[in-house]
């Protein structure tokens, strides 16, 4: 089992330098940089910058130099635990990065365990009463989630926090404990304001995962080993449960690896709609305004959170799966 | 020797329906019959006959949409006699009876057992389920089963799980389970129909031995006559959902009533004796000669690991195969069959060794050499026929473009051309020639095997593999395809090459036969040779497994009368 835990890890490696070289083309690929940007704003506040002035702050910020160099810069500092500089926020960038991605984190993690914990009983409700009343509610149910817009959901759901709940508008936090520390009662406040991204981000996840555990489980209720397990007397809901699931729930963990990323491509919108201090806004402004170091710090952790949740998956299912763990 | 005169579970005017879509399909139909404690009650037809749609209806374990219409199962439960066919399917009363006092083993040990659980736990799971005993008493009760069951280490075992153990010892474990609470009575679904005929013979054993220990009633579901001579006390017959007769192993197996049962035991009994085989020539012709062929399959290597797994599929075999003859191959799962008929046609390349293919014009070809393009010529004078015709024609193709694929592929017929080649074939299989036009899902396992014997002499091919060509087929159309077979060699010559693990098959079929065990040829001749006498153990061991459809080698003894049980 470390074995095969170490060898995910290792794993990991090759595909995080890819990201890292993906994330910096995709930045790069604009035309112009940052400095560009600082004229367009001087230029709208009436300013100008002159040549020379543009040539010493792309000295400056590194700007001029080949890509190569400026990849390999990068990723240099990376290794040493230096993100880079954010320019336009005039910080260093592990300043601003951690907090958001902790939120962006947080608010993954529980959105998906939002989503298991909806999609599993009710595929394993719809695939037992396989063309039932509710196994057709159910799947209506998640279809009119999946088609719903993410922002269209996030206004209505403000709305009604907002006017029935009497909770502030947008964030995660009510005003006065944004600044607080950590305390029970500012776990309240966000256990009320986080409901609504998890709701809006939940329902648009669940339609698929309810249709692969009702696909699965159907595959499976039919197989011999249900019949044999039934003919020793097995009570029905108990046998359902430890038999076919336990072999339907397979390819359901190992969703992880295509959830987390529509989560977090999805947190951006709403967590933009919903003023949210999570990753997805600030990445936004970065990537419009070029702000390279910001932008790219972003784009790695996402795809390293990613992966981290494809090895949880992988492990979970080592442990599930007695054929993947002696294999 | 037998004088229980009540019978511990009867069936009386059975029908179990099954609507789909607007038809009803009847399983079963007004079937009786009684089980007396000791004895064995075989039940065999067809497939379709509705002998496990019956063995389910005992357990009420029918799926929907399933339903018992009419009739009593009257069952001499511990606590009373009840009708099982009045209780609730998922109801407490049924779980009582299920695994605890009827059991029930089923076909394919592969899947019957729970790939995620260990074996020890499903043990567990069954006792605790019957027995209010505590968890440890009930794991070394398990340990004790799969010891009785003549599981090697037994407590390592019940840490195992299903995919780590052979076909046998799977079906020994669902055997201890299903014994596990003491049934009186067991229902056997097809329990050696996907094992070996050795394993076979080790199971039937098993079960004869623990039925006598535990004076169990066992209901027998089989389609293979030999089993039934070998271990029948009585034998029910059923075709189309009805029961055709019944009475003990004698009188059914020797003087049948019915015409039903007559022609099923003809069906099986012609293949006991086989037709004339052809003298060898002087000189044979030689069409394909193997030379010390060695074959390896290795797995769980890595990129800089070395495999840690080598099979050696294939070890050191000599073979030839001459013009017109019909040679079989056989052997137990695993022992090389399979993968010595493809690395003839060049599937597999092979590690080592020669496969010298001579063609009609008199080249020889080294075929594990040869490049595509040859193979693809060589394609047309050797053809393949496989065991599965369910899954051996796209269902999306007809009749027609199926047959007429390898034409089109490796000729330059013209439709018209195709169209009469195409209805020449399926006269010589034996079909009408209207059913070009229709899709494969319109015909019956015999004539689909049809249809491939069609495609594969297609292009008048001079050798075809037949790769267990008649092991889905119910035994009443086994011969009839074997003489097709057969009458085709005679008109255009073919050689088979016949591979197989049913030795009555292949005595009925081949001129020659090789023995394969552990990739290697143990043992090749003529077939009665091999068949009558055998020279290598193996080969002996084999052919002493084999259970044969005749009372004369019957172990076990007979029962003189149904007197024995208080009814006539």
């Amino acid at each position: 089992m470390l074995g095969f835990i170490i060898k995910r890890v290792l794993g990991m490696i090759p595909s995080l330098a890819a990201i890292s070289v993906l994330a910096f083309i995709v930045i790069q690929l604009p035309p112009g940089d940052f400095v560009t940007t600082l004229v367009a704003q001087a230029a709208e506040a009436g300013d100008t910058i002159d040549d020379a002035k543009m040539a010493v702050l792309r000295q400056r910020y590194g700007v001029g130099d080949p890509i190569l160099v400026q990849y390999f810069r990068w990723i240099g500092g990376i290794l040493q635990g230096d993100f880079g500089y954010s320019f336009e926020w005039n910080q260093p960038v592990s300043q601003l990065v951690w907090e958001r991605m902790g939120m962006t984190s947080l608010m993954s993690f529980i959105t998906l365990m939002f989503i298991w914990a909806i999609a599993l009983p009710i595929g394993i409700y719809s695939a037992v009463n396989k063309y039932s009343f509710g196994d057709y509610a159910a799947t209506l149910f998640g279809f009119i989630g999946m088609a719903t817009p993410n922002f269209l959901l996030a206004i209505v759901l403000m709305y009604i926090s907002t006017i029935w709940f009497g909770n502030s508008v947008g964030g995660l936090f009510s005003p006065e404990y944004v600044k607080a520390d950590w305390s029970l009662a500012k776990i309240w406040d966000f256990a009320k304001h986080i409901w609504i991204p998890v709701l809006v981000l939940g329902t648009a996840g669940t339609a698929a995962l309810i249709r692969v555990m009702r696909a699965n489980l159907l595959d499976e209720l039919n197989k011999p080993y249900v019949e044999a397990a039934r003919a020793k007397g097995l009570p029905e809901v108990k046998l359902i449960l430890a038999y076919p699931v336990r072999v339907a729930i397979n390819p359901f963990i190992s969703t992880v690896g295509w959830v987390l990323p529509t989560l977090i491509s999805g947190e951006l919108i709403v967590s933009t709609v919903l003023n949210l201090p999570t990753a997805g806004p600030l990445l936004l402004q970065a990537l419009k305004s070029q702000d390279m170091f910001l932008a790219g710090a972003f784009l790695l952790m996402i795809g390293a959170l990613v992966l981290i949740g494809t090895l949880l998956s992988d492990i979970l299912l080592a442990i599930i799966d007695p054929r993947i763990r002696l294999s | 020797m037998n004088n229980r005169k009540k019978p511990i579970l009867q069936v009386k005017n059975l029908s179990v329906d099954f609507p789909i879509h607007k038809q009803t399909i009847k399983a079963v139909q007004d079937v009786s019959f009684d089980l007396y404690a000791g004895e064995t009650l075989c039940v065999v037809g067809e497939s379709g006959s509705g002998k496990s749609v019956t063995a389910r209806a005992i357990l009420q374990l029918i799926v929907n949409p399933g339903k018992i219409m009419q009739g009593e199962l009257l069952f001499e439960s511990l606590e009373g006699a009840v009708d099982i066919a009045q209780l609730d399917k998922k109801g407490k009363q049924i779980r009582k009876i299920r695994g605890n006092e009827i059991a029930m083993i089923f076909q394919e040990p592969m899947t019957s057992l729970s790939p995620v659980h260990t074996i020890g736990h499903q043990l567990v799971e069954a006792i605790l389920l019957h027995n209010d005993i505590s968890k440890a008493e009930a794991k070394s009760q398990a340990a004790e089963l799969l010891r009785r069951v003549k599981i090697p280490n037994p407590e390592q075992a019940l840490n195992s799980y299903s995919f780590e153990f052979s076909g046998g010892m799977r079906q020994r474990a669902m055997i201890a389970m299903a014994l596990s609470c003491k049934p009186k009575v067991l229902i056997a679904d097809e329990p050696t129909t996907a094992l070996d005929v050795t394993t076979q013979a080790e199971i039937l054993d098993l079960i004869a031995e623990l039925q006598k220990d535990e004076e169990m009633a066992v209901l027998f579901i089989t389609h293979d006559m030999g089993v039934v001579a070998q271990i029948a006390d009585r034998v029910m017959v059923m075709y189309r959902g009805q029961k055709i007769e019944d009475g003990l192993v004698q009188q059914v197996l020797e003087q049948p009533k019915e015409a039903y049962t007559k022609a099923l035991l003809n069906s099986v009994l012609k293949l006991e004796t086989p037709p004339m085989h052809a003298k060898p020539d002087a000189k044979p012709k030689t069409i394909i000669d193997v030379k010390d062929l060695k074959l390896q399959f290795s797995s769980g290597g890595g990129l800089f690991k070395k495999p840690t797994l080598v099979v050696k599929a294939i070890d050191g075999v000599n073979l030839t195969i001459n013009e017109g003859e019909r040679l079989g191959i056989v052997g137990e799962s695993g022992s090389g069959k399979t993968t010595l008929g493809r690395s003839l046609l060049g599937i597999y390349p092979p590690n080592e060794g020669v496969i010298n293919y001579t063609r009609k014009t008199g080249e020889i070809i080294q075929i594990e050499k040869a490049n595509k393009a040859t193979l693809k010529s060589i394609y047309g004078e050797m053809r393949m026929i496989f065991q599965d015709p369910h899954s051996s024609l796209n269902p999306r193709m007809t009749i027609f473009e199926t047959i007429a694929e390898p034409l089109r592929a490796n000729t330059d017929m013209s439709m018209a051309q195709m169209r009469d080649r195409v209805q020449f074939l399926l006269e010589k299989v034996g079909m009408p020639s209207e059913v070009a036009n229709r899709y494969p899902h319109a015909f019956s396992g015999g004539q689909r095997q049809r249809i491939c014997i069609a495609r594969a002499i297609a292009l008048n091919p001079r050798v075809i593999i037949a790769d267990e060509p008649t092991s889905a087929l119910d035994v009443s159309l086994r011969h009839q395809v074997l003489d097709l077979m057969l009458n085709l060699q005679k008109e255009f010559g073919i050689a088979y090459i016949f591979i197989s693990h049913d030795i009555s098959v292949v005595r009925y079929f081949c001129d020659r036969v090789a023995v394969m065990e552990k990739g290697k040829i143990v043992e090749i001749g003529d077939v009665a040779q091999i068949c009558d006498a055998p020279q290598h153990p193996y080969t002996q061991k084999l052919i002493s497994s084999v259970p044969r459809p005749d009372l004369k080698y019957r172990k076990k003894p007979l029962l003189q009368t149904t007197m024995a049980y208080g009814d006539v």
